[in-house]
């Protein structure tokens, strides 16, 4: 602690021949001792950071967030991370930054009457978002319900008979693209926000991978990279947005964007091209005239624990 | 039974993409096509005070007029296809008859399950290469979609808001087409409910790939223990 002025000075000649050796060096040693453990203790700590930073080139580490970026330095970003989608994967991938259409705003809707719980959309999503290929992720989970109620822990996710039971019914949850988002409100650094064509996105190179959006989700939307991704070169979706279906790295969240690199470009999402019954409905919420629109106006719909007052975009129906 | 329904779905895909079809809403047959006129699908609409252009809607067309595999072999060794009206000319239609196992001949073993149908309820006596109304004028094949309409009129009112059915394509009909099934896509005519299927992509356990994952990272240590 604090050192007494007047205290022998160390390692000197008397010392060494001096009648208390000991009291001298046992100082010398404990501070030694204490400056190693000091050491070591710090680089332990900073260790993951070391190895972090091994994979963070500088740029990367200084790049600024998403809505601060000038279309220069967007360029610049996605040739980046095209660069290393060719070297790490061999693949040569197209990342655009397709942006929320003026007079667009998002819907989706859903017939809980159609749907079978063939789980293709949830296949679909995988493919069309370069969803890690071991754990099997998908921003979609369809759950298996009992007739009379809409508690979602009462569904069943991982049911594997055909389908569909006529016993149950069969409910595909994704982001519903909250107008009031609970998991933007808890992100601390602003890594998720809503556009103003209603998508709820992520800046995968801002997210500190905290999961707060994760835990805040009533929907169980947001998912996690655990690892970093693993999919195949082959099996590599080229067509790609940086807000979207890019690969992700590793330890930063992620969700639906209503397939916004399909949806901006005037497409249909992955999830409803591949839905065999016809039970999704998507479309602009505010062009009167669109299928969305008609089902809002002549279905009985509804949406999922409105209580909470997060305002989804995305809606269920019944056909009677 | 299945392979039969996949098979008619392949030969309406390969149909629809082969031609010009007179389904093909609001751009081909303009004013002359009541199947398909919802304003929703064919309107140019006003969007931002600007017209836009508007893509079609494609609906798939109906099968061909279908043709029954004889016993004959061809050259090739393949069954002699013969239209319907080659067999059913030269005979009567038996009215009476309800079910496929009540045939003698052709036919047999079609599993049958639409209600309390007949066969000449949907298929024409008069003409067999064409379906029949109930009002008994006849309907082409490819515009089978004409005939379900008929009884499933909630399940065609939204057919035609574009609530029902499977589609490809755009959204945003300013930007691109769209492309959508017909009833007979997705329903089998002779047992319209939608099938039984294996559902596909079931969940990962997460927890049972990450000791994978640990043993396979840790194989040496994991002995050493022991």
């Amino acid at each position: 602690m604090s050192e007494s002025p007047n205290s022998p000075p160390e390692a000197s000649p008397d010392s060494a021949i001096g009648s208390d050796p000991g009291g001298m060096t046992r100082r010398t040693a404990l501070k030694l001792a204490g400056a190693t453990l000091g050491a070591a203790a710090f680089a332990k700590a900073i260790a993951p950071i070391a190895d972090w930073a091994a994979d963070v080139s500088v740029d990367e580490f200084l790049q600024k967030h998403y809505r601060e970026l000038t279309p220069e330095a967007m360029a610049k970003i996605i040739a980046r991370l095209e660069a290393d989608a060719l070297e790490e994967h061999g693949v040569a991938v197209h990342i655009a930054d397709p942006k929320p259409q003026p007079g667009v705003k998002f819907g989706y809707a859903l017939n809980l009457s159609i749907c079978v719980g063939c789980r293709r959309c949830a296949e679909a999503c995988h493919k069309e978002n370069n969803h890690d290929r071991p754990s099997g992720n998908s921003y979609i989970r369809v759950y298996e319900m009992q007739k009379g109620t809409m508690d979602l822990a009462q569904g069943n996710v991982t049911y594997t008979h055909p389908v569909a039971d006529p016993e149950k019914y069969y409910m595909p949850v994704q982001c519903q693209q909250c107008d009031n988002p609970p998991c933007v409100d808890v992100c601390p650094v602003e890594a998720t926000w809503k556009e103003k064509d209603g998508i709820v996105v992520v800046d995968y190179n801002w997210c500190i991978g905290c999961r707060y959006c994760e835990a805040a989700c009533p929907y169980h939307a947001r998912r996690f990279n655990w690892t970093k991704p693993e999919v195949p070169a082959e099996e590599i979706n080229p067509v790609q947005a940086y807000l979207s279906n890019r690969l992700r790295p590793q330890g930063v969240m992620e969700k639906c964007t209503y397939c916004l690199h399909r949806t901006r470009e005037g497409k249909l999402p992955a999830c409803l091209e591949a839905c065999p019954t016809g039970a999704r409905v998507f479309g602009n919420l505010l062009d009167p005239e669109s299928e969305i629109r008609w089902v809002l106006a002549n279905k009985r719909v509804f949406v999922l624990k409105e209580e909470l007052g997060t305002r989804p975009s995305f809606f269920y129906f019944f056909d009677k | 039974m299945k392979a039969p329904r996949y098979l008619s779905a392949f030969v309406v895909v390969a149909l629809c993409t082969a031609g010009a079809w007179a389904l093909r809403a609001g751009v081909t047959a303009p004013g002359s096509d009541p199947v398909v006129a919802p304003s929703s699908l064919t309107a140019s609409s006003e969007l931002a005070g600007a017209t836009r252009l508007r893509h079609a809607v494609n609906i798939r067309s109906g099968p061909a007029t279908p043709k029954v595999l004889t016993n004959s072999l061809n050259h090739g060794g393949a069954p002699v296809p013969v239209a319907c009206a080659t067999c059913h000319t030269t005979r009567a239609p038996n009215l009476a008859l309800h079910a496929s196992e009540d045939l003698k001949e052709f036919h047999q073993g079609l599993a049958y399950q639409h209600g309390a149908q007949s066969c000449l309820s949907c298929h024409n006596a008069t003409n067999y290469d064409t379906l029949r109304r109930a009002d008994g004028t006849s309907v082409d094949y490819p515009r089978v979609i004409e005939l379900c309409a008929q009884c499933h009129g909630p399940q065609y009112r939204d057919f035609k808001a574009g609530a029902h059915g499977g589609m490809t394509g755009h959204w945003d009909l300013a930007r691109g087409p769209r492309e959508r099934n017909t009833c007979v896509d997705c329903h089998d005519p002779h047992a319209p409910a939608f099938p039984k299927v294996r559902p596909v992509f079931v969940p990962v356990d997460r927890g049972a790939v990450q000791q994978a994952q640990r043993a396979a990272a840790h194989p040496v240590s994991d002995s050493a223990h022991e």
